[in-house]
């Protein structure tokens, strides 16, 4: 065993394989994990993912906001669903984003704060990049993706995640099809007993850098407005040469994976809550495949799109409209079927939570080595408020954060808790954000 | 039939038409423009643009566009036969200035975006490649998409693997390849088939190199001295053609368009004219036809629409399928085979109709897609009282009238409607009283709240006209007992029902206008700019001189100096009308 941990396995394929296609005989699956499977045979910890979840249009406060901070808070009606997942997450509320010179862009500039630290300043506009993507810049490793991402509303532009203005992650929307993505032709099973590279990967890998030859060429005749577009596009090119690169190379062995079936059916189109909610629990299911199987690092779940359009049976008006038409239940205070929506959605968010928690990895579950940033578009959606902002963090992070805690942000900069995630991941930076959503504050009662 | 005859008729039907073309050498304008069937639609005979359409307006920016799925999707099928298979290759582009087509101008390519692509590539390349299927009588493509057969089919070929690269090439290309391309993309196919000991193999991932590589998939124009303006440049030869490929059929050139490059004839007034009217007798204008108006009509948003099956159970997927490919049914037939008035659009009572529309329009149910006319004195006058417009922007289970305002604003005359400031309460005009029976009374309601009557006066006066149509676009006379007051005003010109708004519309200053905006924008590839004035001033006025016919405008502008000569770009944000400080138009 020693002897083997010492060897490289990628030098050792690439010297058998000499260019040819060969099969690889490797050693059991054990002979690469330490004892008690919490590591790597190499010492090296199991890898800590990070995830975002996002869902519609805020809050109630009268019912969603714990009267009691720090652990074993008090769980209000809207978010009764979190029991199971209490002891799992921290809950922040109360925190603010801050536009400054912008305007409130209705449903945007919440959002864009939280997942990318600054203000838009028009409804075309995103600034910098997304935190995702930050993120898997720093964690991707050696996975074939380096994030993914998904909506459970069917529509490919509800996505949260982006590297620039012009270049959106588009979400997956079709369960079917992220399965076929995650788990179809190119899949190498990390446990298969043998490893046999791809030749014609090989040959895919020749041709493409000819492709990245005449993308350079391309480049020299269009104008300089137009080259970083092209200078993306080749950063993508060199990506899926790094992929090419991985696909020769025999995976490191995952305990934790386990394939699954893939979905037999295509959910029919529609926002009907049941529709969403099975979306939801699919990609859910799928995302915890793609996390214990090493296929990516970084994923984004969005359950409803800014402008919630998630449609309550027998109801004329979807959750959006009737955040502005519901009135307010004179006794209870807040608009009662704009609650009903967002108890549905922490009731998706607890499945997604649990589904990480309940799947065994090494000694503990998956979660212990994630974290999932959770956020939303508005506080009060009825007024479009981006103060008193909620969100969540879920997961151990490899034992960096202790769950369980109800943090009030007091008004401050609501961009701590993306912040707080990026230290976690071991980013250099000494501040997140523009302008007043500037932070250099890590939320120091969840750090371990 | 004989097995073998049928097996034949198999292949022709899954030859690609610009490979067929090649192989053939049909090269002369009259043959490859009549060779592509399946259509009956081809635009009028050319006939002398206006004037004024014709004068020297100046050129537009040098762009690089990214393809839309559909022109990606388009351009395979065109060249590889339309059973190709192209999934998710491309995502969509971003609505700019009014248009997804403008979006191509900025919209760049993320990771994940090539990593699919890649994928799509690789499904596409096996599909062209594939043996057949003995058993069901399927040829397989490799023998009639390569122009060849290898002597060995378990070694390298050059020879064929340059005959089939050069002829592929050029299309997926759009131009010509250099030599030393074409022996770089040789070389790669030798190299992979000596490896995976298949030709065809080797073949395919050259294929796959092709279907990621941004020369094919990014619309670069590429520029030239201009040596009639000295001091100036124009696009060169290719990128006229591109350009008129995707704006007259919403795919790369084919033979006819790249042989008339390479001659030069796209660079003369005379040879440009030629080509374009060649074109527009193809069938394929259908094509470019519909790509555009299913752009300016924001269909994209029938991507996940739904109605609540309680409220209105005869609404099916297939009758939003059938509601978007009525209009442009309507559109194409309207437009392009019978070359009537564009603003006739809004009064005609003549569509298509098809099964699973016919319980919305509550007649009779047809075998099949048939045309049809609406009576005289029926409320379905023109394309605002289709389903397509009614059920799009509307709720899930109810009508807006405010959601059509804005739509008949937006869309179809290019004024923007500005969205409602962020602290905007909504609780003063929530509906207190449930006595408020209509949607005109809940609107004069809320307008008696002077922060939400300066904004809905803008949408809700044309959009109650529409209230005789509920959520999904079925007639109704009144609304929980009472009748309907459909009329209305629009811009000062008062209605008293459907039929009325939609004259009103007709008769609207800002109707043509808007579509020349939407259509020399769609043509030129990105967002207009204040430099573009001159271009639509001179084609509006043009566009009203022939009567307000599309083809005549289409030709107008691919025959004019915006799609050869070449101008700084102007960072000028998108413009549009603007009509009041805010409005409450999400809200309602």
């Amino acid at each position: 065993m020693a002897s083997l941990k010492d060897l490289s396995r990628r030098r050792v394929l690439r010297g058998m394989l000499n260019g040819g296609a060969v099969t690889v005989g490797l050693p059991l699956l054990n002979v690469f994990l330490n004892g008690n499977a919490t590591a790597m045979a190499d010492g090296a910890p199991l890898p800590v993912r990070f995830g975002t979840w996002s869902w519609g249009l805020g809050l109630n406060k009268q019912v969603f906001v714990p009267k009691k901070t720090g652990a074993n808070f008090d769980l209000p009606e809207e978010i009764a669903s979190l029991k199971d997942v209490q002891k799992h997450v921290n809950l922040f509320t109360n925190f603010d984003g801050f536009k400054d010179a912008n305007p409130n862009l209705c449903h945007k500039t919440g959002w864009v704060i939280m997942r990318a630290g600054a203000a838009p300043a028009t409804q075309t506009d995103l600034p910098g990049q997304s935190i995702d993507v930050t993120i898997a810049k720093e964690i991707a490793g050696p996975t074939r993706f380096q994030t993914l991402t998904a909506t459970s509303t069917g529509n490919v532009r509800d996505s949260f995640s982006y590297e620039s203005a012009t270049s959106i992650n588009p979400a997956e929307v079709s369960p079917l099809l992220l399965y076929a993505k995650l788990f179809g032709e190119d899949f190498q099973n990390p446990n298969a007993p043998e490893f046999k590279p791809s030749p014609r990967v090989m040959v895919r890998k020749g041709v493409l850098s000819g492709v990245m030859d005449r993308t350079n060429d391309l480049t020299k005749k269009i104008g300089s407005e137009d080259k970083a577009r092209l200078d993306q596009y080749f950063t993508g090119l060199r990506e899926l040469e790094r992929q090419f690169d991985l696909a020769l190379t025999k995976p490191e062995p995952r305990a934790a994976c386990v394939v699954n079936p893939g979905p037999k059916d295509e959910i029919a189109p529609g926002l009907d809550y049941t529709l969403v909610g099975e979306r939801h629990k699919m990609m859910t299911d799928l995302f915890v495949m793609a996390l214990a199987c090493d296929q990516t690092r970084v994923y984004n779940l969005g359950y409803a799109a800014a402008f919630s359009g998630t449609i309550k049976p027998g109801y004329e008006k979807p959750h959006h409209t009737a955040t502005h038409e519901e009135p307010l239940d004179p006794v209870l205070g807040y608009q009662v079927n704009c609650s009903w929506f967002i108890r549905r959605q922490m009731e998706s968010w607890a499945y997604h939570v649990k589904a990480f928690a309940d799947f065994k990895e090494g000694d503990g579950s998956l979660l212990d080595n994630m974290l999932i940033y959770a956020t939303t578009d508005q506080s009060l959606a009825r007024l479009h408020q981006i103060d008193g902002l909620p969100m969540f963090l879920a997961g151990r992070a490899g034992g960096k954060i202790k769950t369980g805690y109800h943090i009030d942000g007091n008004h401050e900069a609501a961009t701590r808790v993306g912040y707080t995630a990026m230290k976690v991941f071991g980013l250099d930076v000494p501040h997140w954000g523009e302008q007043s959503n500037r932070t250099s504050k890590e939320i120091g009662e969840v750090l371990a | 039939m004989s097995p073998v005859s049928n097996l034949e008729s198999k292949s022709r039907r899954r030859f690609g038409a610009g490979l067929r073309a090649s192989v053939a050498s049909l090269l002369t304008l009259g043959v490859v423009a009549c060779s592509d069937g399946g259509s009956e639609h081809a635009a009028p005979a050319a006939k002398a643009p206006a004037t004024a359409a014709v004068a020297d307006f100046g050129g537009t920016p040098a762009r690089v566009r990214r393809m839309s799925p559909e022109q990606y999707a388009n351009t395979i099928h065109y060249i590889f036969g339309d059973d190709v298979r192209v999934v998710a290759a491309l995502t969509p582009l971003p609505r700019t200035d009014g248009l997804q087509a403008s979006g191509a101008a900025s919209v760049g390519m993320t990771i994940g975006e090539i990593q699919q692509l890649q994928s799509s590539a690789s499904s596409i390349a096996a599909q062209i490649l594939d043996k057949g299927n003995p058993g069901e009588r399927i040829a397989p493509r490799r023998d009639y998409l390569v122009p060849c057969k290898p002597a060995n089919p378990a070694a390298a070929d050059d020879a064929c693997a340059a005959k089939f690269i050069k002829q592929t090439g050029r299309l997926l290309y759009r131009r010509a390849l250099p030599e030393a391309t074409v022996a770089g993309l040789v070389a790669d196919a030798k190299r992979g088939a000596t490896n995976l000991k298949d030709f065809y193999a080797g073949l395919g991932s050259v294929i796959e190199g092709m279907l990621i590589d941004p020369n094919v998939l990014m619309i670069a124009d590429v520029t030239e001295p201009d040596p009639n303006n000295p001091g100036k440049r124009r696009l060169d030869s290719y990128s006229v053609a591109a350009r008129l490929s995707f704006f007259l059929w919403n795919a790369g050139p084919d033979e006819m368009l790249l042989t008339a490059a390479e001659k030069g004839e796209l660079q003369t007034t005379k040879g440009r004219a030629k080509v374009v009217a060649a074109m527009m007798a193809s069938p394929r204008l259908e094509h470019g036809v519909r790509s555009f108006f299913d752009d300016m009509f924001g269909f994209e948003e029938f991507i996940g629409l739904a109605k609540d099956p309680a409220t209105y159970p005869m609404v099916t997927g297939q009758t939003l399928i059938d509601a978007r490919e009525q209009t442009l049914r309507t559109v194409v037939a309207h437009l392009v085979t019978r070359n009537e008035d564009y603003r006739d659009l809004f009064t005609t009572r003549t569509t298509f109709m098809s099964p699973a529309l016919a319980p919305v329009y509550q007649v009779q149910p047809s075998l099949g897609w048939v045309p049809y006319e609406f009576p005289a004195g029926s409320p379905r006058v023109g394309l605002l009282s289709q389903v397509s417009f009614l059920a799009l922007h509307a709720h899930p289970a109810r009508s807006s009238a405010t959601k059509r305002g804005k739509a008949l604003r937006e869309l179809l005359l290019c004024q923007k409607v500005p969205a409602p400031p962020a602290n905007v309460d909504f609780s003063a005009v929530e509906n207190p009283d449930a006595r408020l029976r209509t949607a005109r009374e809940r609107l004069n309601f809320h307008s008696q709240n002077p922060v939400c009557a300066g904004c809905h006066k803008i949408t809700d006066p044309m959009g109650l006209a529409l209230e005789q149509f509920d959520g999904a676009g079925r007639f109704r006379a009144s609304e929980k007992g009472v009748q309907l007051d459909v009329t209305g005003t629009l811009d000062g010109k008062a209605f008293s029902d459907v039929a009325g708004l939609g004259q009103a519309l007709h008769d609207h200053a800002a109707l043509p206008t808007c579509l020349v905006r939407r259509m020399y924008s769609y043509g030129t590839g990105g967002p207009l700019s204040r430099a573009d004035d001159p271009a639509i001033k001179a084609l509006s006025s043009a566009f009203a001189q022939d009567g307000y016919k599309v083809p005549d405008l289409m030709r107008m502008i691919a025959t004019s100096d915006a799609f050869l000569e070449v101008v700084e770009r102007v960072p000028s944000p998108a413009r549009t009308a603007g009509l009041t400080s805010h409005s409450a138009v999400e809200a309602n």
